[in-house]
């Protein structure tokens, strides 16, 4: 495609408030010093070569959101921008639209811009959503004779004929979506941002949103924000990880997904801490995977050492994998009587033998579970141990949800 | 920055037209009296005066028309000063929403909530004709400046509320205290009373800038005369470049604006 750049920011930074009040007593200081003819040097006004302005200087209470972030974007490409919560993925977006002023920096957006940082954001509950259309279409910068000849589109799009002359107070909140996604897409821009919409709907009309996403890309630069690392795979051709408002890694999504589950890791301590716990009869359990690194595909062994005070001759054993950000990558019970297995009084050991583990490469973590024939947890034994797959054939890229073989 | 300005508010006059149909049909279609909102608050505000007067509780002297009428005339002109005041700071906290999501040219939420104004005013003008009717005033040729009179008063009310709304965005106070404030101006400024001519309270009367603009412009529509010209054109003047120093201001400060107040 061509190669027209769309999006040009260049060592862009904003400046946030812990403390609402400091907050709203600076955002006053910073309209006075705008209006003082006497002080130059505003941000976003061609400085971005003069470190030493006013702007640079954090005050009491004061933090960077959006930390000297640059990149392009030409006509075509798609990037995707993840990071942990708060990582200031949203404060850049609104940069972007030019809802926020850089405090530092410069950001040049060629074209018209579409933002879908908020669906329906103007919808009144009181009207129809007809005369939302309308409303949402102008607001959004749709001339009337483009709201009309796009309006049956609009509505088939959202899938809402039958109460599209209703109020939208009585809609569910994912017709609302739809309706907002409808009216926002169709304004054709040369720019689209996209901050998590596609976390809300159902799956028929994600997978729609998807399609109409990779239609728009071809004409338009695409910002896209997300926490599935699935949709970034599929629609970004490149990403940009922030964490604490830096951009930390800027490449091929497949890095970028890498970089992010190794940020989810690092982070864990804080409230996915693993823990052990044991019930009657059991005492003691360990667990000892063969390998904390494999290659994609590779068998495991892992060797069971239980204590019990009773003899227990039926249970099943669970093993759950998570992924770097927390789902449950692949699964697999085991009755214990498929293979033979019962606990005796004191210790039990044996090993199961998983003959393949075909997850992409990343980091992951295994919990296991002791479950009688009741229904019963004995035991539970959450993230104790890590699993790192190192190798993958060729982009293994799709996560799998899938039963381990034994 | 000028041509800018220019532009802009030429972009959003459709959106601003389409603002101002969907919070009125909206407002309309939730509330049992509708249209009829628009009547209450000057009757009110007119209501104790006539009453007090005509119980003879307080006298007050020198309206060269019955009581009743003088007051609510006033009560509706001087609504209309009101409603312009608080019209750009009370649509903006009601945009809030939209603004820190959409960018849109800023422009239209003032321009909507100006066609709300005249609106309102001009559902009010049909309780004013009553009023002429009813009381049997006969309205003089000066009824042709009625217009202008009311247009200036919407000019200066809407430039003093411009330049309110940044710093009202971000503190409450400034809402809290607008209802309070124009309550007690409209005690100050001969509203409910023929212009003092002696005392402290002709002094404040004399140089309250609204003073010709409240007193020209019922004079215009109900006895004639063009007295204080001077005055009424110089206040206007002062109100035009208010109104465009505001919008200046308005523009510059909303990126401020958008980032403190959030989501």
């Amino acid at each position: 495609m061509s190669e027209e750049v769309l999006i040009r920011v260049d060592r862009s930074s904003k400046k946030f408030c812990r403390s609402l009040k400091r907050s709203l007593w600076y955002g006053a200081c910073d309209m006075l010093s705008e209006l003082n003819p006497f002080v130059h040097g505003h941000a976003g006004r061609s400085d971005a070569d003069q470190p030493e302005n006013a702007n640079s200087q954090l005050r009491r209470d004061e933090f960077w959101a959006v930390n000297n972030v640059s990149f392009e974007l030409r006509r075509g490409e798609c990037l995707g921008l993840i990071g942990r919560n708060g990582a200031g993925k949203t404060t850049l977006l609104k940069m972007l639209n030019g809802l926020v002023r850089p405090d530092q920096g410069l950001i040049e957006m060629h074209g018209r811009v579409g933002g879908l940082i908020a669906l329906g954001a103007g919808f009144n509950p009181i009207l129809s959503g007809r005369e939302n259309i309308y409303v949402n279409g102008s607001v959004l910068g749709l001339t009337n004779t483009e709201i009309e000849k796009q309006l049956d589109e609009i509505i088939d799009f959202a899938d809402i004929r039958e109460f599209i002359d209703s109020p939208v107070q009585c809609y569910s909140s994912g017709m609302q979506v739809r309706l907002g996604f409808a009216v926002a897409t169709a304004l054709e821009p040369d720019i689209l941002l996209l901050d998590e919409v596609l976390a809300v709907g159902d799956a028929s009309f994600r997978s729609k949103c998807y399609r109409r996403i990779s239609n728009m890309r071809k004409k338009a630069a695409v910002v896209f924000v997300s926490h599935s690392m699935d949709q970034i795979s599929r629609i970004c051709d490149r990403t940009l990880v922030m964490t604490r408002g830096t951009a930390c890694s800027y490449g091929t999504p497949a890095e970028g997904v890498l970089q992010y589950e190794l940020l989810n890791a690092e982070n864990e301590g804080d409230g996915d801490q693993p823990f052990l716990s044991l019930s009657d009869p059991i005492r003691t359990f360990s667990a000892f995977p063969a390998y904390e690194k494999l290659n994609s595909g590779q068998p495991l062994s892992i060797r069971f050492s239980l204590t019990s005070t009773k003899i227990i001759d039926d249970f099943t054993i669970g093993i759950f994998i998570y992924n770097a950000s927390g789902g449950v990558a692949a699964d697999g019970r085991f009755p214990a009587q498929d293979h033979l297995l019962m606990l005796q009084c004191g210790t039990t050991e044996f090993t199961l033998e998983l003959s393949s583990i075909p997850l992409k490469r990343g980091t992951y973590h295994l919990s296991f579970t002791v479950t009688s024939t009741q229904g019963e947890i004995l035991v539970w034994s959450y993230k104790q141990h890590r699993l790192i797959i190192s190798h993958t054939s060729q982009n293994t890229i799709a996560d799998c949800q899938l039963i381990l073989n034994h | 920055m000028m041509q800018e300005m220019g532009r802009d508010l030429l972009a959003s006059r459709e959106l601003a037209w389409r603002l101002f149909v969907r919070d009125t049909s909206a407002q309309y279609r939730q509330s049992l009296l509708g249209i009829l909102w628009a009547f209450i608050p000057p009757l009110v505000a007119a209501f104790p005066f006539v009453f007090l007067d005509s119980q003879g509780i307080i006298a007050i002297q020198g309206t060269s028309i019955p009581y009743p009428a003088f007051a609510m005339i006033g009560t509706i002109i001087w609504q209309a000063f009101v409603d312009a005041l608080n019209c750009p700071l009370s649509s903006m906290a009601a945009a809030r929403s939209m603004l820190t999501r959409i960018n849109f040219p800023r422009e239209a939420i003032l321009l909507s909530g100006l066609m709300q104004v005249v609106f309102r005013l001009k559902i009010r003008l049909v309780l004013l004709a009553g009023v002429c009717v009813w009381f049997q005033i006969a309205p003089p040729s000066t009824i042709l400046l009625f217009p202008f009179g009311l247009m200036a008063l919407i000019l200066v009310g809407f430039a003093i509320g411009i330049v309110l709304t940044p710093i009202g965005l971000l503190y409450s106070d400034i809402q809290h205290a607008i209802p309070l404030g124009t309550m007690f101006l409209m005690y100050l400024t001969p509203v409910l009373y023929p212009q003092p001519k002696a005392g402290v309270a002709g002094i404040l009367a004399h140089w309250n800038p609204l003073t010709p603009l409240v007193t020209s412009t019922r004079d215009w529509l109900t006895i004639g005369g063009v007295n204080q010209l001077g005055a009424f054109a110089a206040v206007t003047a002062v109100a035009v470049l208010l109104l465009f120093g505001g919008w200046a201001m308005y523009r510059l400060s909303m990126p401020h604006i958008i980032a403190r107040i959030g989501n």
